[in-house]
Formats: C-alpha cells, sequence, structure tokens
C-alpha cells in the first residue's frame, strides 16, 4: 500500500517538476525544477529497493545541475524572465510528440519482443552496493573502463582549455605587472 | 505489523525534529557563550539566569517580525530557499543511529528512522542538496552581494563534496559497507578498534571537509562577514532567516555525529556507557566547530579552493591508494 501511495505520489510530482521545467520562462524556476524532479526521481529507486542507485541519482544530479546553475549565473540576469522565441507552435508540439512516441517504441519494443528477463539474479546474501560492484566488474568492465577513459580525457581537455594562465596568481603580482600583463593581452587579440 | 512501524516511525521522526530544532536554538545560546568565553566578554546575561532564556527571546523574536518578500526577487523561489536548507538537514538524520538500540516497556527501539544499507552515500547526498538553499537564495535575492555568496557557496560546496567522498572511501573499504550501523559495529571492540587510529589522515580530511559543508568559519565564504552582511541571507528576515539558522545548526549537530560514527566508534557495544560515549564525542566535535570559530580568521576564496584541489585531494588520493595496497 505504502509503496503504492509513494509511487504515485513521487511520479506526480517528477512529471510536474519536469513540465514546470519545459514550460516556465524564468530560468531559475526551469533549473530549481529540473534538479528537484532529477532527485524525486530517486525515490523510484528506493521504492525498487535500488538503494544505492537511488543514493548515486541524488549525489550525482544535484552536482550536475549545480553546475548548470553556475552556468546561468554566468550568462543570464536570472531573476528576470527570458525571452523564448515561439516559431511554428504546430511544428514544434508535432516533432516533440513524435520523438516521445519514437523513444517510447525504440526503448519498449525490444523489452517486448523478446522478454527480457534479469540475467544476473540476485547473489544470496550481498547487499545492494556489492550487487552493482560485481556486475560492473564482470561483465561490463570494459564498457565501465571506456567511460573512465573518456572521462579523463575529457577533464585532461578541460584543464588544458582552461589553465592557460595557471602559473600566474593575481594576489601574488603587483599592479604594474598586472597592467602590464593586460596589455600584452590586448595586443594579442588585435594580431590574432 | 506495519501499523506499529508506521507509528514508531512517525514518533521518532517528530522526535528527531523536536529535538534538534531546539537543540539548534540552544546551540546559538552555546554558540554565544562560547565565544564570549574565549574572547573576555560575558555573552548574554540579561535575559533569565546566566542569560538563559535569550533563546526564547530569540525565537519569539524570529517568529513575530515581519516577513518581508522584497521587491524584484523571484518570488517562490525566494520563499522555497530557507525550507530546502532546513528540510534537507533533517533529511540527512534519518539514516543516523543517535543512540545503541534499547528496551522501552518490552519495545524494542532502534533510535534511527531507517537502517538503509547505504547510509553515508545517503547522507552525503542529501548534505549536498542542503547546499541547494544558500545557493536559490543568493541567486533569487536580486543582490548582488547575494548573488556573489551564492558563486562562493556552489563552488566551495562542489569542490568540497570530493573531499568528503575521497576521504570517506578508504573506511568504507576497510569495513566494506555503508551503513552507519556496520561502521559502529566494526568498532565495537573498544578504543583499540576505532577506525581513527588505522585512517588518521581520513580523519583529518573529512573533519576539515566538514567545516566547508557546514559553511563554519573557517570556510565562512558563503555569508562572508567581511562584507559586513550576511552573504546569501541578506534579504531574508524573520523566520525565513531562522529557518537557514536552524538548517546549518541542525547541520553542525548532525556531521558531528557522523564524525564519532565513523572514526571515534560511535556507541561501541551499545551500552548505557557506550550511549553516553556517543553523546559525549558528538557534543565535542561541536564544541570544536566554536573553538575554531573564536580561533581561527576566515580564509579567503582562492585560498580555499587552493587548500582543496592542491593540498587535500592529492592526500585523499594517495590515502585510499595506501589504504588498497596494504589491505591486498
Amino acid at each position: 500500500m505504502f509503496e503504492a501511495v509513494a509511487f504515485y505520489l513521487f511520479a506526480f510530482l517528477t512529471i510536474s517538476m519536469f513540465y514546470i521545467a519545459v514550460t516556465t520562462s524564468q530560468a531559475l524556476y526551469a533549473i530549481s525544477s529540473l534538479a528537484a524532479g532529477m532527485i524525486f526521481i530517486s525515490a523510484f529507486f528506493f521504492i525498487l529497493g535500488a538503494d544505492f542507485l537511488g543514493a548515486i541519482q541524488i549525489v550525482v544530479y544535484s552536482g550536475a545541475v549545480m553546475a548548470l546553475y553556475a552556468f546561468g549565473m554566468m550568462f543570464f540576469d536570472t531573476t528576470r524572465d527570458v525571452k523564448e522565441k515561439h516559431g511554428n507552435k504546430v511544428i514544434v508540439i508535432g516533432l516533440s510528440i513524435i520523438s516521445a512516441v519514437l523513444i517510447v517504441l525504440i526503448v519498449g519494443a525490444p523489452i517486448v519482443g523478446s522478454n527480457i528477463e534479469a540475467l544476473y539474479p540476485i547473489t544470496e546474501g550481498a547487499g545492494n552496493t556489492q550487487e552493482v560492484g560485481m556486475v560492473l566488474f564482470t561483465k561490463y568492465l570494459v564498457p565501465f573502463e571506456v567511460a573512465a577513459v573518456m572521462l579523463l580525457v575529457a577533464m585532461i581537455s578541460g584543464i588544458v582549455l582552461a589553465g592557460k594562465k595557471m602559473d600566474l596568481s593575481l594576489t601574488l603580482m603587483n599592479e604594474q605587472e598586472i597592467l602590464k600583463m593586460r596589455e600584452e593581452d590586448k595586443t594579442k587579440k588585435v594580431l590574432s | 505489523m506495519e501499523t506499529a512501524y508506521l507509528i514508531e516511525t512517525v514518533i521518532k521522526i517528530v522526535a528527531i525534529l523536536l529535538i534538534f530544532s531546539a537543540l539548534a536554538g540552544i546551540g546559538t545560546y552555546f554558540e554565544r557563550k562560547v565565544l564570549a568565553f574565549m574572547q573576555r566578554r560575558l555573552g548574554p546575561v540579561y535575559v533569565g539566569p546566566f542569560g538563559l532564556l535569550q533563546v526564547a527571546a530569540d525565537g519569539i523574536k524570529l517568529f513575530t517580525k515581519e516577513d518581508i518578500v522584497p521587491t524584484n526577487v523571484v518570488g517562490r523561489i525566494f520563499k522555497i530557499a530557507p525550507v530546502i536548507t532546513a528540510a534537507t538537514a533533517f533529511m540527512a538524520a534519518a539514516a543516523i543511529p543517535f543512540l545503541p538500540s534499547f528496551t522501552l516497556f518490552g519495545y524494542e527501539v532502534h533510535p534511527i528512522v531507517a537502517d538503509i544499507n547505504i547510509g553515508i552515500l545517503y547522507i552525503l547526498g542529501i548534505m549536498g542538496v542542503g547546499l541547494y538553499g544558500p545557493l536559490l537564495a543568493g541567486m533569487a535575492s536580486a543582490n548582488k552581494f547575494s548573488l556573489l555568496s551564492a558563486a562562493r557557496g556552489a563552488a566551495v560546496f562542489i569542490s568540497y563534496e570530493v573531499i568528503t567522498g575521497l576521504s570517506l572511501l578508504a573506511p568504507i573499504m576497510m569495513v566494506g559497507s555503508l551503513s552507519l550501523i556496520d561502521f559502529n559495529e566494526y568498532q565495537a571492540g573498544g578504543i583499540t578498534d576505532w577506525i581513527v587510529w588505522s585512517q588518521p589522515v581520513a580523519f583529518i580530511l573529512f573533519w576539515i571537509a566538514a567545516f566547508a559543508e557546514t559553511g563554519r568559519t573557517p570556510f565562512h565564504l558563503i555569508a562572508n562577514d567581511h562584507e559586513i552582511i550576511d552573504g546569501f541571507g541578506t534579504e531574508y528576515s524573520g523566520m525565513r532567516w531562522g529557518l537557514f539558522f536552524i538548517g546549518e545548526y541542525a547541520n553542525m549537530f548532525f556531521i558531528s555525529f557522523v564524525l564519532a560514527l565513523i572514526f571515534l566508534g560511535g556507541y561501541g557495544d551499545g551500552s548505557f556507557l557506550g550511549a553516553l560515549g556517543l553523546l559525549v564525542k558528538a557534543a565535542f566535535f561541536f564544541f570544536f566547530f566554536l573553538w575554531t570559530r573564536a580561533a581561527w580568521p576566515d580564509v579567503r576564496p582562492d585560498q580555499l579552493m587552493w587548500l582543496c584541489w592542491k593540498v587535500l585531494m592529492p592526500i585523499a588520493v594517495i590515502n585510499i591508494l595506501v589504504t588498497a595496497i596494504v589491505m591486498m
């Protein structure tokens, strides 16, 4: 009984949060309801007994949406409404419905077609976390490692892009040095 | 069975809410008194004996003060931000065992709301969500200083989440579980079994990160005192501001319990003395928060980032590697 109540409650909450995220023209509302929706999704993992995935969902998405806030802070005045361009509404609505149906078909067809069963039944005496670890380091080891390498590449390229003047510290430089550096930057921009 | 469980859970939740909201108030009294003692002042003395009723006076002020929502703020977000801080602080408490289980009128009580087997991860995750409170408050306030404080808050929390996670990984590897009760069982043998002896580095790192997570003084950047104003809380008045306050103090209490449970043996074997020990340890960590506030100035934001990424994170990673090698 509790499970049903919790499921319908969180289903309603999640859908309404994502609805707000899509329809509002206020950036803060959109990002906040996105974050709330992401966190409410974790409730489904908890209801299904996948505690570990639920907690990971909270940790990962709260951090990820936090980065979105940082971008929002940089690019907009988040207290003002964003003026959105609305093109042809019929085309927008039609295309979104078609893509939603397509996604449901793509994900749902194999499940209906070949009666997918759980290949890795629950090991007796192992907890949730251990289960994830076992599957991750046996069957899915290669995708796991590939993902790790991809993240490493992204991290290194991020550092290279952001770290152009990392050896300089504005706190340790005096006024003249800072001004001189700015002048040099200006001339460089003109030349390039 | 189901009804009994439901009633028990509701009672536990209400008890935790009431006790820790009250403790947050009393915590402010202790903070003032301790700071005053360390700075050779008197602290609150006028209201009641030893100024004890100052808490009640503050409560009356916060509850009855006019609730102002300034123009130009993003109304709903502005209103919900303090609730997020307070609510997530108490949500995190769901996975903390505050006392060993005891028998009351022939009914065994477990003083933990939900013993999920990923307790630590849940607590850290929810405490991470708690920082949405200051962030949203700062961004919705339509105030430049609030926005700056929100930006600092986001930067601090994103960085120090890494330290808490990495520093806890080594003890988790040793215990082989994420439940705080399992942590306690692992250290039940007495003082020599405490994880702090085998993982001193992780202990210090987590302790430092706890200051950043709760936004306490050496890392009190989210509400930067040097700007004279209260950072993200500038535009708030009355109980909305009070909710931030309750959230911050509740977080301090909860992280003190977590520190004591993970590294200092928790409630030990579950005897009365052990339970008392847990409370004493948590109280010490809470006192240490106040002590640090009296003793240390705030660090600059760039120093904070330097400390996080160039000092603490490498140490945490090396600590994990060493632990893994020793365990193999």
